[in-house]
């Protein structure tokens, strides 16, 4: 078997591993599901009317407005639960398992994001499927749920390496936990939940330059008027940035991390 | 053919140099045993040994590899079972060991079918679908040393392996440890239990303060010290008293803090007669008398002037086992 086949399997292995390890943690699988489906809900139930504001983007519904918003919380505490998981295997000192191993390091990394892309593909399915269920439109057809899946699944990719990094550098899982607040911050000064252009300042204009509004707005293109070119250039490059930026953190914190034991 | 090669190994962390230099050398086949208290190096040796950590002086050689710079040819050719039995407590046993037989490089089927031979070999084959949070303690050792052995490594780590175990548990992994050793594996054993290394070991080098300070065969050890002492317990305050007593018949050894007189004498249970008369003579009523032939721990003493056991009840007793859950 290749090199690269044997890291892929590795990285596979480690993938699968920590979507079990998710799904059989609570504290690490509600914040990805129930947390946002709540928010949801009670957003789409109590402030349905703001899209006859003057400037509201037109869409079908609030609902159909609002799901590019509830799958980036999704996605970005999918983020996040991925660096708490990976903070309590340093903690209890299973990364040294793996360290121990005749694998690539860089894959203990990468399998504990293709988890975290797991779950960003799951996020992104489970509110296709409420948007659905619930009557909202999807007006890219099929194209334009599949780019919205793709999308959030590789942003999940993105988030989770800053994760991964913030883990490697602390080694502490209360650290990383005490992220979530940081990151509902990072998402109310985007557009996820309101349109940028009925914003009052300074938050306008963070969420002009919030990377996570070019996702969001690249998100939600396809499901409230049909794909376009720029919305989604800008989605990717945004996403290519972040990951980027996260791979090169989660490089470093591991150097580190390796130096230092 | 030597199996670890140790040269001037250092590590210091900031201004604490927690391995000063040390030099040791093991030979395949052999079980080594790493012995000292808490806090002595010996983790931090074996993390570097096992390129966990950089050592940040000297050199080392695993299976015939610089773990430096030849690290993931060393990671092939061990198995590592580390102190704290680093294992998921949500992932069942068969799942933890199909996964290291996938990091190991092993095809899926072998993996398998190793990962059913090894469940089988270290006694939890009924156990290997449950969850690994709900092991005991003895369960989760076994477990963790099976992981270490997907591969059938050529050199095998293992950090204080009984640690924290029953005594039945802490027989069970002896007798596996030596099932190894007599298969050909090379053991490095890191341990604070005395008896640990006298019953196992081929070799014990003896660590304090992170210098080896002693390191032979266990017989050669207690040869060097010599002869044999006898250990008395007296009344509750009289300690002070008896050890003025018997100084002149012998050379008192440090105490261990339980109320206990340790005097080394030449002619062993010969000088029981005389000793017991000095203390009957001095009023000094003797609660019981044993004569105890050399241990490591009198080495210990002999090499650095405290016990390795029993001055803060560290590593004398082992903590109780907790309840396997159903």
């Amino acid at each position: 078997m290749s090199e690269l086949a044997t890291g892929a399997r590795v990285v596979g292995a480690l993938g699968a591993r920590s979507i079990r390890q998710t799904f059989r943690r609570p504290q690490l699988i509600s914040p990805i599901v129930v947390f946002p489906t709540l928010l949801l809900a009670i957003q789409t139930g109590g402030a349905g009317a703001g899209i006859a504001l003057p400037g509201f983007p037109p869409v079908q519904s609030f609902l159909q407005f609002m799901l590019a918003g509830s799958m980036m919380q999704s996605m970005m505490l999918a983020g996040n639960s991925g660096g708490i998981a990976f903070a309590v295997d340093i903690e209890m000192g299973f990364t040294d398992r793996l360290f121990a191993s005749p694998i690539p390091r860089f894959a203990i990394v990468l399998g504990r994001l293709a988890g975290t892309a797991a779950l960003g593909l799951f996020a992104s399915l489970w509110f296709l499927a409420i948007g659905l269920i619930f009557g909202a439109h999807i007006e890219g057809g099929v194209p334009g749920a599949l780019l919205a899946i793709a999308l959030i699944t590789t942003s999940a990719i993105a988030v989770g390496g800053i994760g991964a990094a913030i883990a490697l550098r602390t080694g502490s899982a209360s650290v990383v936990q005490g992220l979530f607040p940081l990151v509902l911050v990072v998402l109310f000064l985007s557009s996820a939940f309101f349109p940028q252009e009925l914003m009052v300042e300074p938050a306008k204009t963070i969420a002009e330059y919030n990377p996570f509004s070019f996702i969001v707005e690249g998100v939600r293109e396809p499901i409230i008027s049909g794909i376009e070119a720029k919305q989604t250039l800008e989605a990717v490059a945004a996403i290519a940035g972040i990951i980027l930026l996260g791979l090169w953190l989660s490089a470093s914190a591991l150097r580190h991390r390796l130096r230092t034991g | 053919m030597t199996a670890i090669v140790v040269e001037g190994l250092e590590r210091s962390f900031g201004e604490v140099l927690a391995v000063q230099g040390i030099d040791l050398r093991v030979e395949e086949g052999e079980i080594y045993g790493f012995l000292g208290p808490n806090g002595a190096g010996k983790t931090t040796t074996v993390r570097m040994l096992t390129t966990l950590l950089l050592p940040t002086g000297g050199r080392a050689g695993v299976a015939g590899f610089d773990v430096v710079a030849e690290a993931r040819q060393v990671r092939a050719s061990i198995g590592v079972a580390l102190q704290e039995a680093a294992l998921d407590p949500l992932m069942t046993g068969r799942e933890l060991i199909r996964l290291q037989a996938t990091l190991q490089g092993l095809p899926t089927a072998a993996g398998r079918k190793r990962a059913d031979e090894l469940l089988d070999r270290v006694d939890l084959s009924y156990a290997a679908d449950r969850r690994v949070g709900g092991y005991s303690g003895g369960m989760k050792r076994r477990l963790d040393l099976a992981a270490a052995l997907v591969h059938e490594p050529r050199v095998l780590f293992l950090d204080e392996p009984t640690t924290g175990l029953d005594p039945v548990s802490r027989k069970t992994i002896w007798e596996e440890v030596q099932a190894l050793n007599d298969d050909g594996t090379t053991v490095f054993l890191t341990t604070q239990y005395l008896e640990e290394a006298d019953q196992l070991a081929d070799n014990v080098g003896i660590i304090d303060r992170g210098l080896i300070v002693a390191e032979g065969t266990p017989e050669e050890l207690k040869g060097e010290v010599g002869n044999p002492h006898i250990e008395l317990t007296v009344g509750e305050g009289a300690v002070p008293e008896a050890e003025r007593v018997v100084a002149e018949l012998g050379k008192l050894r440090p105490r261990k803090g339980d109320g206990r007189v340790l005097l080394e004498v030449e002619n062993g249970a010969g000088d029981i007669p005389r000793v017991v008369r000095a203390l009957d003579e001095a009023g000094i009523a003797v609660e019981s008398l044993e004569l105890v032939r050399p241990t490591l721990d009198d080495v210990f003493v002999e090499k650095t002037g405290h016990h390795l056991e029993g001055e803060d009840g560290s590593g004398t007793e082992p903590a109780e086992e907790e309840p396997a859950a159903t």
